[in-house]
């Protein structure tokens, strides 16, 4: 169960649900009857492809996603699907982060290029593509905070309230998140500078940032449009500012300081 | 020319900048107050160069045959991306999704 959102994997290969047994073991909840289904279907032989372009189409009431190395269909409706697949981990994960990015648009969230941290009961996001500094804010952040994710957030609201819940979607510091959520305090475009600095950003900077870090897989006018709507309520909710900082700890004090915009 | 916007774009005004989100390629666009100014008359019922002519050049301080110009151009790169639709004759009305708002 990721986000509070329980997807129950169905893989008849015991070796495989072993692994991903371990591969996901924060995130394994109980045989919720509201689950939707996913059921994984080995293939053996054949080249993959994992770095083939992705197509993610909704066709006939199904959504149709297809990269190298793997094939799979979803039904939102029924919240069933079957994904065909290589006896890889990678696709698999893959193919759970385009899923919930097509649940979470239903339900007004997303999925974000953002590590994602609490700290003091409240989830700070730092935002930015590869080599912005997400990992390493995680990698400074004080001893008693708890990691969520150092590479995909994931956001929804609840109750008019955006959200931040850990993931099992890891980038370098290779540790998956904790299986826990809190409100989301504030979230930060990171920049690296040689001092740490917070600067408040215009509304629609802070929008045209946020789009380009939401993952966004399917190009249906309808999908956009939710998202577009999500990221634009958001921005009206959340703080958002850009972070410049040094590699220090200190960042995490000037985090704590009053905002000063 | 003609031109109408498309109703399955995503925008959204932000103060006086248009934010907009190309579904095919999930390319952004923000116009500033005169691209702004332009997009919110792109109804299909009124040609390209009466728009320039009774609104940019009445709102903003700038000659027609320049404004014009950049208004064509303006055009030519949102329909590049199927953002707006032109025609030689007026396009009929359908922008329902094309919503806009106002935030701070």
């Amino acid at each position: 169960m990721i986000g509070g959102i329980p997807v129950r994997l169905w893989c008849h290969d015991r070796s495989f649900s072993s692994l991903l047994r371990k591969r996901y073991a924060n995130f394994l909840g109980s045989n919720d009857k509201e689950a939707a289904e996913l059921t994984v279907n080995l293939l053996s032989g054949g080249k993959q492809h994992p770095e083939a372009d992705l197509e993610v189409v909704y066709r006939s009431g199904n959504w149709h996603i297809q990269r190298g190395d793997f094939r799979a269909e979803w039904n939102l409706e029924s919240r069933r699907g079957v994904v065909w697949q290589r006896r890889s981990p990678y696709a698999i994960d893959s193919v759970i982060r385009i899923l919930h990015t097509l649940i979470l648009s239903e339900q007004g969230g997303f999925l974000l290029h953002a590590s994602s941290i609490i700290r003091n009961g409240q989830a700070f996001l730092f935002a930015g593509q590869s080599g912005a500094g997400k990992t390493t804010m995680c990698r400074l952040a004080p001893a008693d905070s708890i990691l969520l994710t150092d590479e995909i957030s994931f956001v929804r609201p609840v109750d008019s309230t955006y959200y931040a819940f850990g993931t099992p979607f890891y980038g370098e510091l290779a540790v998956p998140g904790k299986n826990t959520f809190a409100p989301v305090a504030a979230l930060y475009l990171l920049e690296h500078a040689p001092e740490d600095q917070i600067d408040g950003v215009s509304p629609c900077h802070a929008l045209t940032q946020l789009l380009r870090n939401i993952l966004l897989f399917a190009h249906e006018s309808e999908s956009v449009n939710r998202v577009f709507a999500t990221a634009f309520d958001l921005i009206s909710r959340v703080p958002v500012r850009r972070l410049r900082f040094a590699p220090t700890p200190q960042v995490w004090n000037a985090l704590e300081q009053p905002a000063c915009s | 020319m003609f031109v109408a916007r498309s109703s399955s774009v995503a925008a959204r005004l932000l103060e006086e900048e248009m934010v907009i989100m190309c579904p095919r390629t999930s390319k952004l666009f923000v116009l500033n107050p005169v691209g702004t100014a332009i997009w919110n008359a792109l109804d299909g019922d009124k040609p390209l160069d009466e728009i320039v002519k009774d609104r940019i050049c009445t709102e903003f301080d700038v000659e027609l045959e320049t404004a014009l110009a950049h208004a064509n151009e303006f055009v030519k790169q949102l329909s590049e991306h199927d953002i707006v639709m032109t025609a030689e004759h007026p396009l009929p009305a359908k922008d329902p999704d094309t919503q806009t708002g106002k935030v701070v």
